[in-house]
């Protein structure tokens, strides 16, 4: 965990002091809507179909017990009991008034969480890896550089009204779990080939309304010239970057219409101009960043405790460790991914029941850390293997154990219709629907992994582009029709997916996929061949016959 | 911003206007008696441009106590029932179509 200062306690505190005196001034009729409506994205307040919407930030998902205790009191006292976790570590509620909203945050300001640059056109917060710090084979714990980045970049002033928003995320591990190439700068950890550590910087990236893959803008930034570096790309980009049609705004429009080698040149030479700034990190400033983090005391313990050789007798535990245990960088431990997509429920929810039980558990046996993950799951970050039969048990009374990690039911899903005032069609519907579908936890495992990520519109909080299959909800003459895509990918080999046809209507939509998960079954070389690996190698023609022969 | 006022007003048939409540986002409509009610039945109906136009500048005035009002259509039912006349006003009106709280 990183240890706030007294510095970061008083800007928060100062933070909801103004947000308290601006809310009083917009329900007294100072503020008009116009005036408000920045000040409140600012601080995380959208207005959705039903409510407001509070959306607040989990830098780079980290989170402790306490702060997760806090997110469940806001759940409990401010919302309605839940709370739903994103594809960008963020958590929201759904149902939050405003005049409760300094409230909400002056309790999250208690345990450091706040809601700054959650939303408007700034520097959002900063994603990463859920396995930073505990994966094995990692370069360094990318939260260090996650963190120097939050610093930065948080009230930066001459990056507060950029053309459009603006999103960071970092992996140090070789297996990207952060979708840095779909974001407008994505940024590898990695060694030169003398031995230095320094970052693969790719910029560009993003989904929407028109995708792109990111591209390598510097395949090797030292990281004492990270923030400078950076810098002047924000710099080219604020002032290249079109303020004259939102959809044109973000940084990946201008990436594609200079090209990546000019607008690398432009970025070139502001940052050789700006020469040896006081962004320059120096070793101190880097090593005080780190040595705010702390890890936990771990103890010698044997590869395979017997707790765990007991425990392989009883198959729905076996399935489990099987689904959703993976490898920890410190024998004896492990990393527990918390599925919270169950049969039937809205992908990414928890209540404030299971949050709070959750922060138990992660005291008992996970050094009071949980992560967030940009697939809507959450992790515990150290368990030792010992305890994981005590902690499957546990979670499965809590309703977190559901073995379908990475498989066909571990859907990512924006919220849609059901919340948003920008979708066009339902989200959480389909995947409740596809989750019974492939509810049976043999099939699911026969097909292996499997990514289905659904978007209730173009702006794609879903990921669709980059969902093995992606569904698109988009709206013909009033009724919903769902746009199905293929082959796509967020992780270092990122791919956009193909689409496969004409769109089809709400209620064929689980048919569809059904369809398609079969063609894929038949056409597979072997059983280890993954369903994106199959696209690759066949193309979607088979997948298209198959799906639109009998419709 | 463009002010829903300056946009071009369509309306095909019956239409209403609503907005959210300021102070907890709650999904109200324009009513006959010049104010707000969180009942759609309560809503009045306009039925060309220029009724449409008025009931919104009348909405429009009121920035302390609504945000973003704009037109909706309806269905006017027999006895004069009022039904939303889309699946968004519907899930406004109705709620969100699934269970709100996750399966555990």
């Amino acid at each position: 965990m990183y240890a706030y200062d007294e510095l970061d306690r008083t800007l928060l505190n100062e933070r909801v002091e103004e947000f308290r005196d601006q809310v009083r001034r917009r329900l007294s009729g100072e503020l008009t809507e116009d005036e408000f409506k920045m000040l409140r994205l600012q601080n995380g307040v959208y207005l959705q179909l039903h409510a407001y919407m509070f959306r607040v930030a989990i830098p780079y998902g980290t989170l402790s017990s306490n702060q997760l205790r806090q997110l469940a009191h806001v759940a409990r006292k401010y919302d309605r009991g839940y709370g739903h976790f994103t594809t960008r570590q963020n958590i929201q509620f759904n149902w939050i008034k405003l005049a409760e909203q300094p409230d909400a945050l002056a309790d999250l300001a208690e345990v450091g969480i706040h809601a700054m640059q959650t939303s408007g056109n700034n520097t959002r917060n900063v994603t990463s890896d859920q396995w930073a710090g505990v994966a094995p084979g990692e370069i360094e714990d990318p939260r260090i550089w996650s963190e120097i980045l939050r610093q930065y970049t948080t009230l930066h002033p001459e990056f507060s009204f950029l053309p459009r928003k603006f999103k960071f995320a970092i992996t140090a591990s070789a297996h990207d779990r952060a979708a840095i190439k779909i974001h407008d700068i994505g940024l590898r950890l990695h060694r030169n080939a003398e031995g230095e550590a320094g970052f693969e910087v790719l910029v560009g990236g993003g989904l929407g309304r028109t995708p792109f893959i990111g591209k390598t803008i510097k395949p090797f930034v030292h990281g004492r010239d990270l923030l400078s570096y950076v810098e002047a790309i924000l710099r080219v980009y604020n002032q290249y970057g079109r303020r004259d049609n939102i959809y044109k705004a973000r940084i990946k429009i201008l990436v594609h219409e200079l090209g990546i080698e000019k607008f690398a040149a432009e970025v070139e030479e502001e940052w050789r101009a700006m020469g040896d700034t006081a962004l320059t990190l120096d070793d101190a400033t880097i090593e005080e960043i780190r040595s705010r983090f702390t890890y936990p005391a771990y103890e010698k313990l044997p590869h395979v405790p017997d707790e765990l050789k007991k425990a392989a007798a009883d198959p729905l535990f076996e399935r489990w460790r099987r689904n959703s245990v993976f490898t920890h960088k410190v024998q004896g431990y492990a990393i527990v991914t918390l599925s919270l997509k169950p049969v039937g429920g809205p992908p990414g929810d928890a209540t404030a029941d299971q949050m709070d039980a959750l922060a138990d558990l992660a005291d008992k046996y996970s050094f009071g850390e949980i992560r967030v993950g940009h697939e809507q799951n959450l992790a515990l970050p150290h368990v030792a293997k010992r305890d994981l039969p005590a902690l499957w048990s546990a979670l499965d009374k809590l309703g977190l154990a559901t073995p379908n990690v990475n498989l066909v039911s571990d859907i990512i899903a924006c919220p849609g219709l059901d919340y948003c005032s920008l979708a066009n069609a339902r989200s959480i519907p389909i995947a409740q629907e596809l989750t019974r579908r492939f509810a049976n936890p043999d099939t699911a495992e026969l097909i292996g992994r499997l990514h289905i990520n659904i978007s209730g519109c173009i702006n794609a909080c879903g990921h669709h582009h980059v969902g093995h299959i992606g569904i698109l909800g988009v709206e013909k003459n009033g009724e919903e029709f769902y746009q199905i895509t293929i082959g796509g990918r967020a992780d270092e080999n990122a791919e956009l997916g193909a689409l496969i046809g004409p769109a089809v209507p709400y209620g064929e939509v689980a048919d569809v996929i059904e369809d398609i998960v079969e063609a894929y079954l038949a056409l597979r070389e072997r059983p280890d061949e993954l369903f994106v690996d199959a696209v690759k190698r066949l193309g979607v023609e088979p997948f298209r016959e198959r799906v639109y022969a009998t419709r | 911003m463009t002010s829903p006022l300056q946009q071009k007003i369509r309306i095909t048939g019956p239409s209403i206007v609503t907005a959210n409540r300021t102070i907890d986002g709650a999904v109200i409509y324009r009513n006959r008696a010049s104010g707000w009610s969180t009942d759609l039945s309560d809503a009045a109906i306009v039925r060309n441009a220029d009724e449409a136009r008025a009931l919104l500048a009348e909405a429009v005035a009121d920035d302390v106590g609504a945000v973003g009002p704009y037109i909706a259509p309806v269905d006017v039912k027999e006895g004069g029932r009022i039904k939303p006349g889309n699946l968004r006003e519907h899930i406004r009106q109705s709620g969100v179509t699934i269970d709100l709280l996750p399966v555990s």
